[in-house]
Order: C-alpha cells, then structure tokens, then sequence
C-alpha cells in the first residue's frame, strides 16, 4: 500500500482478517474479506460490522448554531428534539450536492455531524466561511475511529458491545453519548444497507478493542464491497457516484429531505424552488434488468430504443435478487416506474425497467 | 493455492488441459480467488476459431470484469453451459466443474510458451 494514504485505527486488523486493501477517498480501506456475497448475506440475514473510521465527525455548536446550520443545510433541523438525528444534503448556491450527511441534535446548541470521507475537508471549510458570530464549528474527524454495526442480529450484538457501560440504543435515528471505561463513546442508530444497525464513534486508541469485541460478538467483518451492494439494493444514492455537484437532491429524488418551506431558505433553496416550479427536470431512475445478464456498471449508457437517454451512476449484480440493477439520471419522460429502457453492456443491449425503489421490497 | 502438476498454464492465469478429444480450458485457482465471487460468464460461441492469447470469454466478479485469454490456437469445440447456468463453480471448483470450453488445438501449435506447474506457481509465488 502506497505510504500516502491514510490508515484507519483498525489497520492491522483489517490486514489480519484477510482484508483486501483499497484506496477509497485517500484511506487504505478494506473493499472485502472473506467475498462480497458471504459479507452481503450476513448482513441481510446476520450482523455484519463496516470500519467507517474514514468519515468525518464535525460538532457545530454556539448560541446561534441550530439557525445558522438550518440555512446552510436542506432538511428542517427545526424537527430535532435532542438526541434525535435527520438525513441532510448540503448544497451549493446552484442547488448542486456538496456532501449528504446526518445532522444529530446532541441538547441545546450542539450539533453533530457524520459526513462523507471524499468531502469532510471541504464541507468543514464550507461550514468555516460561513461561521459568524455564535458559531464554532469543531472538525473531531481525527479523534474518532467508527464502525457501523447492521443486520437482523444488531440489537443482539448492541447488548455484548454495550455490557457494562450503562449504554442503551437510541430509537431509530437517535444518539446517545456516553463516558466509559474506554473513553467516549457515540451510539447513532441509522444505516446505509436498509437493516437495523447502529453506529459506534469511539476514541481513536479505542477502536481496535470494540471491533474485537464486535467481533466477538459474532459480526462478520464487511468491506466497501458489500456497503455498495447492500446500499444500492435499497436505492441508497452514493455521493461522488449518485450525487455531484450539478445534480439537486429534486433530481436525485431527496425531495423528502429538502424542505423549501423553511423561513429564510438555505443555500441553493432558491434555485431548487425554481426547478420544482419549472418541472420537466431529469430524474435519477432505479433500473433493474428483466432476466439474468451481466452485471451492469458505473458508467454504462442507458438507451430507449436506440436514443441514448443517460448513462449508470451506479450499478451492481444485486446480491439478493440475482439480476442486475442500477440507477441513472433519465429525462423525465423516460423516468417514470415501468418504463422500458435498454442498458449497453459491451455492445449488447439488455432489456431493463424503471423501477420504484427501493429494489429489494421488504 | 492449489496448483494441480498435470496442466499447463498461461501467464494470464488460465490452464489448459490435453485430452483425446481436445483441450480443456478453465482458470486457475489463484485467479478466482483473486477475482472472488464470480456472478456471470460470457463462452465463445462453438465453432468459433481463436489465436493464441486473443480474449475468448469474460469472467465478472461482483467487482469487476476480466477478459479470459486462449492459452492456445484453436477451434472452440465445446462450452460448459453449467458455469453459465452457476457461474460461483468457478470458485467452488476450479479445475472441475468450472471449466469453461473445450478446444481443438491448431495441428503443430507450440505449447512451449505455457508453463507446467512449477513454473506457474513461481509466477504466483
């Protein structure tokens, strides 16, 4: 591995369990252990646990910070009680993704913040330029090392991680922070692969140890593998993949996370009003093949007859259903459930549908 | 990995098998497990005549996709239609169950640039 990169806190665990190291984001991160179906599976039917020491932990507080904050991001922090957490995007002024995110109510003015790996330097300098009076926005990412904890088995696994430090799990979108014997911990209960699941911030010299005890706990290690199967089969949009800087969360179908009704607006709330008002704006459609084929991929082109209509910003073998399913920016006419379109796989056109999402019905 | 002395193999990871009827084709088992689970394959079509090396077939993993080169000229006799139907035999039996086609090598066709198996797992080594 190039000495470049960065390293998470669980480094040597992953070289230990056979983990296949990749450059993500600019971290030596483990793409997969024992296979992406076993890891997958165990996650749909099991608990798997995710290294997510890469992402970013940014606290924003201050007398000012939950009105400043609800005007830099798009859904309404005004619904957060504390310890209550919500999805979010911030935008820049076009209305275009900078970075999704969850944005945690801690109590009072203190805010915190889960960002993606690729965009936590540059959604932290967004936050400082705009910081006035009242705010301080606090970028931790160092400090913390994280995992994700998600599948059936998660609330089990919760009581072995969680025994002895008088730790409950927080309801589905919570947060509860605690002191133990080992330092700081963060429990956030939210996922990225559609199961129940529950993430862990925890010190930095401390990570090593709750992994073992995940571990021990019976969790299948999984890699970035198996979060992209898992969160594509739920329609989970990727950012840098799904989401970019000249596509809105309107687009992308985040219009439940975007609320325009907000007093005073948030960045790019004007040009999203604009094209909600406006219509007719391209779509990011689930596609799904209609028999077995090969798996489609980033970056396919997607055609209706033989009009290119777009191309795939993601797209996989899904794991669970066994056919290939993707998604795509379509024009709106070519967007809607049922629609037939056709996907190009080295020149063969393979027979697919728009389709609601999520794929994987539960 | 399991390196079975009795094939041949090509530097791109195939192995090659002599027979009465023609050789057998599949890839080795260093090659599906560094590909991992395979979830499709793409077989020449029968009757089809190759070069050496030139890409035959295509091996995806949930990952990514590999070209599978002939290990020698030829003319494609047969394809294994099972490691269409589960393409995962790759993995669970690589040297069996996954081979992936038959073909009847070009009459003086030099198999000297192949190696036997000592010599591949020095290349995997």
């Amino acid at each position: 591995m190039a000495g470049s990169m960065k390293e998470s806190p669980l480094q040597s665990e992953h070289e230990r369990l056979g983990g296949r190291m990749v450059d993500f984001a600019g971290w030596s991160m483990p793409v997969q252990y024992a296979g992406i179906l076993k890891e997958h599976e165990a996650v749909r039917t099991g608990v798997g646990v995710f290294d997510i020491s890469h992402m970013g932990e940014v606290f924003v507080r201050g007398e000012r910070a939950g009105e400043w904050l609800n005007g830099i991001l798009t859904n309404d922090l005004g619904k957060l009680g504390d310890g209550e957490g919500q999805y979010s995007l911030m935008l820049n002024e076009a209305g275009g993704v900078i970075d999704d995110l969850i944005v945690y109510r801690l109590g009072g003015e203190e805010y915190f913040l889960v960002v993606n790996a690729a965009r936590a330097e540059e959604d932290v300098a967004w936050l400082e330029e705009r910081a006035g009076e009242g705010v301080e926005v606090a970028d931790r990412s160092e400090a913390y090392g994280a995992m994700a904890i998600q599948g059936p088995g998660a609330s089990a696994l919760f009581g072995v991680m969680a025994e002895g430090t008088g730790i409950e799990l927080p309801e589905r979108n919570g947060i509860v922070r605690a002191e133990t014997g080992d330092g700081e911990v963060i429990v956030c209960r939210t996922g990225y692969t559609g199961e129940d699941g529950f993430e862990w911030f925890c010190a930095e010299s401390a990570t090593a140890d709750w992994f073992e005890r995940a571990l021990a706990g019976g969790a299948e290690p999984c890699g970035l593998g198996a979060r992209d199967t898992l969160r594509l089969e739920m329609g989970y949009p990727l950012n840098g993949s799904d989401l970019m800087r000249d596509r809105t969360p309107v687009q992308a179908g985040l219009g439940f996370f975007v609320d325009l009704g907000k007093e005073g607006g948030f960045v790019g709330s004007d040009v999203l009003a604009a094209e909600r008002e406006a219509g007719g704006f391209d779509r990011l459609a689930a596609i799904q093949f209609d028999g077995k084929g090969p798996p489609p991929r980033p970056h396919y082109e997607v055609f209706s007859g033989e009009e290119r209509i777009g191309e795939l910003t993601s797209g996989t073998m899904s794991p669970s259903l066994g056919v290939g399913i993707g998604m795509a920016y379509l024009p709106a006419a070519h967007a809607k459930v049922g629609t037939e379109v056709a996907v190009d796989v080295r020149g063969r056109r393979c027979p697919a549908k728009v389709v609601k999402k999520p794929f994987l019905k539960r | 990995m399991n390196v079975p002395t009795h094939l041949k193999y090509a530097e791109s990871h195939e192995w090659l098998e002599e027979g009465a009827d023609g050789a057998r084709v599949g890839i080795s088992d260093h090659a599906q497990s560094e590909l991992s689970d395979v979830v499709y394959v793409e077989l020449p079509a029968v009757g089809r005549k190759v070069a050496a090396k030139e890409s035959v077939a295509i091996v995806e993993s949930v990952k990514a996709a590999s070209d599978i080169y002939s290990p020698v000229g030829g003319e494609i006799t047969e394809v294994n239609s099972k490691v269409e139907q589960d393409p995962s035999l790759i993995n669970s039996d690589p040297y069996g169950e996954g081979w992936l086609f038959k073909i009847k090598v070009d009459e003086g066709a030099d198999l000297g640039g192949l190696f036997d198996g000592a010599g591949y797992e020095g290349l995997i080594g």
